[in-house]
């Protein structure tokens, strides 16, 4: 249809002896909701922290829009408009949600060498902050620490500063994890107004979040793609059954 | 970098309603800083200048310390080489004297003996080593942090242990305390107020900087880089650019104390002094605004009290301390202020 | 500068780097297995010096007094680490820092009470007092040659430990997992007071010989403690091979520098110039070593942990 706003290219990676990724390709396009999905061990991770940039590909190139990102750290590729979330929460836990989300603020608004003004009180970094918040169903928690949270709140304050970022691409690892039904499904109908506005390559192992949700599909197998398409595609796909769903 | 700070603390699981706690803060940091400035005021009336001196002391070690802090309590960089900056600003203090004095020229530059002049040249001298230093330093993280910037204060104590120039081993002494417009420095009381005023703004420049866009950046650094990263900051420039204003700070701290003791030896770039300016921030409580103030006080009244008693002082300096690292980690303000750190 | 100089300074830095060797290893090791920076570790070296001069004042034996003083730190290293080093494992190392900062001043200034500061003086066995004939016609003292043999049979017997003995095989597993040596059932507690009995034995070790070249007295362990620390980190921190090749690289660098630096720098300056910049880069120059390596490989040469 359209230029992809987010493209990978004939991307490897190993480690010693393990080949973690293995000439992958994959792009995202506006609009969409891509899904990677994958067994354990299947190499996700490290193909998400290639894209993310803390991991750099031995051979391949990742560009966002028309830009090779490829050599860029994890700090510029946020600058030129990757958001993400993380498996794992990285949040820092002593401090409230907002002062989490505010920081993406901050640094949307060019460099943080001010040195003067107090922040925690600028309208221009609570206003989006806030309202991240409150697109996350998040904004009764805005001062509690997130060391108070659970752990399916953190996916969400994740998300939130994800958001806050004005993101062109965001990459989701897993956000539903944790959540429970209620918490699913409300994110479930936040991604799907979400993707208007920002495509999302999301990794999910709901797999009924999956399949409700992308638009379409990769599957990644021992560091390989090996099947892409609709849902109603991998349904059917027997590599799928045999290396992913079979077992 | 080395997480520095529990994840999670009591006062973080308290919302806002932190009032109660601030004001007893308020009146704790309140009282430290009208003590120092009215014991040596007394001292003054009383005719006691010695204790006018050791007040200025506290002062100055008490800032020396301040600038550390930024760098381990509110950046989370174990520095263990700030003798550096303390003993470079001690330097330039004393190197411009004895130009001064003798009317020769250094690098081409005749010497100075305004304090504006040495202040101004120690802060941008200081500023520059600790750009380099913390450039190469910030590369690596943890226990090699720590080594690398004690092996980069070694080198400068054993430069200037062995250049003859300026006394070696020997130091180098300032015969005559350098001036002020204005002010009559070798009065005790005004240059005690002047220490005292460096304290009082390095405690406020480091309390408007924590508040700031880039204290918000550097808080994250510390807590989770990471999510810094993820932002869309790189800390590695947050980290560098408050290593720099740390050492400038210590290093202004170590231009007064020269003057102040009318002498400057590689003994100030020792690791000896690095350790006791890092003892001060945990004896006062790592990452508290006034920890340095109450660790300065806590420090040189027991090397003064204890060491009117004993020789050995140390042996009970290092069981204390080695009571608070143990046992009593909030520090003395943590014990007088109660409530945690802002974080 | 003759070869005979060069051969004799060659020598003097292969003796401090095995010196430097002892007092690393058990660094590194600490570091390694327990993950832990100790700063007291100078403290174990000045032990084994002054209690070696003791008893071998009043023994009149060298070798007895070199036993005692090895016992004395192995057994000091073990109360330290019964009464205060077991409680910092899973602390900052800033609290670490400090704690074992705090021990220094403990130990410095509990032996200067004691023993008052003038020095103590030990002296090497008569048996080694000679020297031997060095090609080119200098003579070198025999003691120094049997303290670099030392270092190599210790290096040797530390290898073959580790390699190849029980003990080493547990070191090894809490190096690369703390808690599954624990579930394996070994006694964990136990492993690190050995651990850090042995650390402070080698650290004896060093200080007992070193004493017999130079005067034992408070402090004397302070300058090799850094040194040390140089070692471990040019190595990479928890690596006994690091230690071993950073040990022997700041012993010949240091060495060689002090004496060849001064007469270089009087190729192109003058005599007087020469001699105060040459001291004062020769003074400088492991730390200038530690700090370009650090740029190139943040984690030393060696990297064995983060």
């Amino acid at each position: 249809m359209c230029e992809p706003v987010l493209s990978m290219t004939g991307l490897h990676k190993r480690f010693g002896a393990l080949q973690a990724t293995q000439d992958v390709s994959l792009d995202l396009r506006a609009g969409e909701i891509h899904a990677l999905i994958g067994p354990n061990g299947a190499g996700k991770s490290t193909l998400i922290a290639q894209i993310a940039g803390s991991l750099r590909p031995d051979a391949g190139q990742i560009h966002l829009g028309a830009r090779d990102i490829t050599a860029l750290g994890v700090a510029r590729r946020a600058r030129l408009g990757l958001g993400r979330s993380f498996q794992v929460s990285c949040l820092a836990e002593p401090l409230s949600v907002l002062r989490n989300v505010m920081i993406g603020a901050q640094a949307l608004q060019g460099h943080s060498f001010r040195f003067w003004r107090p922040a925690a009180s600028d309208p221009s970094l609570l206003a989006p902050a806030h309202a991240a918040l409150e697109r996350m169903h998040l904004a009764h928690h805005a001062d509690t620490p997130v060391a108070a949270l659970s752990h399916g709140e953190r996916r969400q304050v994740e998300v939130a500063c994800a958001l806050v970022l004005e993101p062109r691409v965001l990459l989701l690892d897993e956000p539903m994890a944790g959540l429970g039904p209620e918490g699913s499904a409300r994110l479930t109908e936040l991604l799907e107004t979400l993707k208007e506005e920002v495509p999302i390559l999301l990794i999910e192992h709901d797999m009924d979040a999956v399949f409700r949700l992308a638009d379409r599909i990769s599957v990644l197998v021992a560091g390989s793609i090996i099947a892409h398409g609709d849902g109603e595609a991998i349904r059917r796909d027997p590599r799928v059954r045999d290396a992913y769903l079979g077992d | 970098m080395t997480r520095l700070h529990p994840t999670t603390n009591p006062a973080a699981q308290r919302p806002s309603g932190t009032g109660r706690w601030l004001d007893r803060q308020r009146l704790v940091h309140g009282t430290l800083l009208a003590l120092m400035l009215l014991a040596p005021v007394a001292a003054h009336l009383l005719g006691e200048v010695f204790y006018i001196n050791l007040a200025s002391r506290i002062a100055l070690v008490a800032m020396a310390a301040v600038g550390l802090n930024l760098a381990i309590g509110f950046g989370g960089m174990v520095s263990f080489g700030h003798a550096a900056y303390f003993g470079l600003g001690g330097y330039v203090s004393g190197i411009s004297a004895y130009h001064a004095f003798d009317g020769s020229l250094v690098m081409g530059l005749p010497g100075s003996n305004d304090m504006l002049v040495i202040w101004l040249s120690a802060v941008l001298l200081c500023g520059l080593l600790a750009l380099v230093i913390g450039a190469i330093s910030l590369r690596t993280t943890g226990v090699y942090f720590i080594m690398i910037t004690l092996a980069f204060a070694q080198m400068a104590y054993y430069f200037a242990n062995s250049w003859p120039d300026y006394g070696g081993e020997d130091g180098l002494p300032i015969y005559l305390r350098n001036t002020l417009p204005g002010l009559d420095t070798n009065h005790a009381l005004s240059f005690f107020l002047v220490c005292f005023t460096g304290l009082v703004l390095s405690l406020a420049l480091t309390s408007r900087l924590m508040k700031s866009r880039f204290g918000a950046a550097l808080t994250m650094a510390r807590l989770n880089e990471t999510r810094l990263a993820t932002a869309g900051i790189s800390p590695f420039p947050i980290r560098l650019v408050a290593f720099v204003i740390s050492a400038m700070i210590t290093g202004l701290a170590g231009a007064l104390y020269a003057d102040l003791n009318g002498f400057v030896s590689p003994s100030m770039l020792s690791w000896h002094l690095s350790g006791e300016l890092m003892v001060i921030v945990i004896l006062g409580g790592v990452g508290r605004l006034y920890g340095p103030l109450a660790g300065a006080i806590l420090f040189v009244m027991m090397e003064t009290l204890l060491g009117g008693l004993t020789e050995y002082w140390q042996f009970f300096l290092g069981l204390v301390l080695l009571g608070v690292v143990l046992f009593a980690r909030q520090g003395v303000i943590g014990w007088l202020a109660g409530s945690e750190r802002h974080v | 500068m003759s070869v005979t100089l060069l051969i004799e300074q060659l020598i003097n830095g292969l003796q401090l780097g095995t010196m430097l060797f002892l007092m690393a290893s058990g660094l590194t090791l600490v570091f390694g297995v327990m993950g832990l920076i100790n700063l007291a570790h100078g403290s174990f070296y000045m032990v084994g010096a002054y209690v070696t001069a003791l008893a071998t004042a009043s023994t009149g034996s060298f070798l007895l007094g070199l036993a005692a003083g090895v016992l004395a730190a192995a057994a000091a290293g073990a109360i330290v680490e019964l009464l205060v080093i077991r409680r910092l494992y899973r602390r900052q190392h800033l609290d670490q820092v400090l704690a074992t900062f705090a021990l220094i001043l403990i130990f410095s200034e509990g032996t200067r009470w004691l023993f008052g500061s003038a020095p103590l003086w030990l002296s090497p066995p008569e048996a080694l007092s000679g020297s031997v004939a060095l090609p080119g016609g200098s003579r070198y003292p025999v003691y120094r040659l049997v303290i670099i043999a030392v270092g190599v049979v210790v290096a040797a017997g530390l290898y073959l430990l580790i390699a190849h003995t029980r003990l080493g095989m547990r070191i090894r597993a809490g190096e690369s997992d703390r808690e599954m040596i624990g579930a394996l059932g070994v006694n964990i507690r136990r492993l690190y007071t050995l651990v850090f009995a042995l650390g402070a034995a080698l650290a004896g070790l060093a200080g007992s010989l070193v004493g017999a070249l130079q005067s034992v007295q408070v402090g004397m362990g302070e300058p090799v403690l850094i040194l040390a620390f140089v070692v471990i980190v040019i190595g990479g921190i928890g690596s006994i091979k690091g230690a071993l090749l950073g040990a022997l690289l700041v012993g010949l660098v240091d060495t060689l520098g002090r004496v060849f630096l001064p007469a270089l720098f009087g190729q192109f300056m003058a005599p007087s110039d020469a001699a105060g910049a040459g001291t004062a880069l020769a003074a400088m120059l492991i730390y200038i070593l530690m700090a370009v390596i650090l740029a190139f490989k943040p984690k030393g040469l060696f990297a064995a942990h983060d």
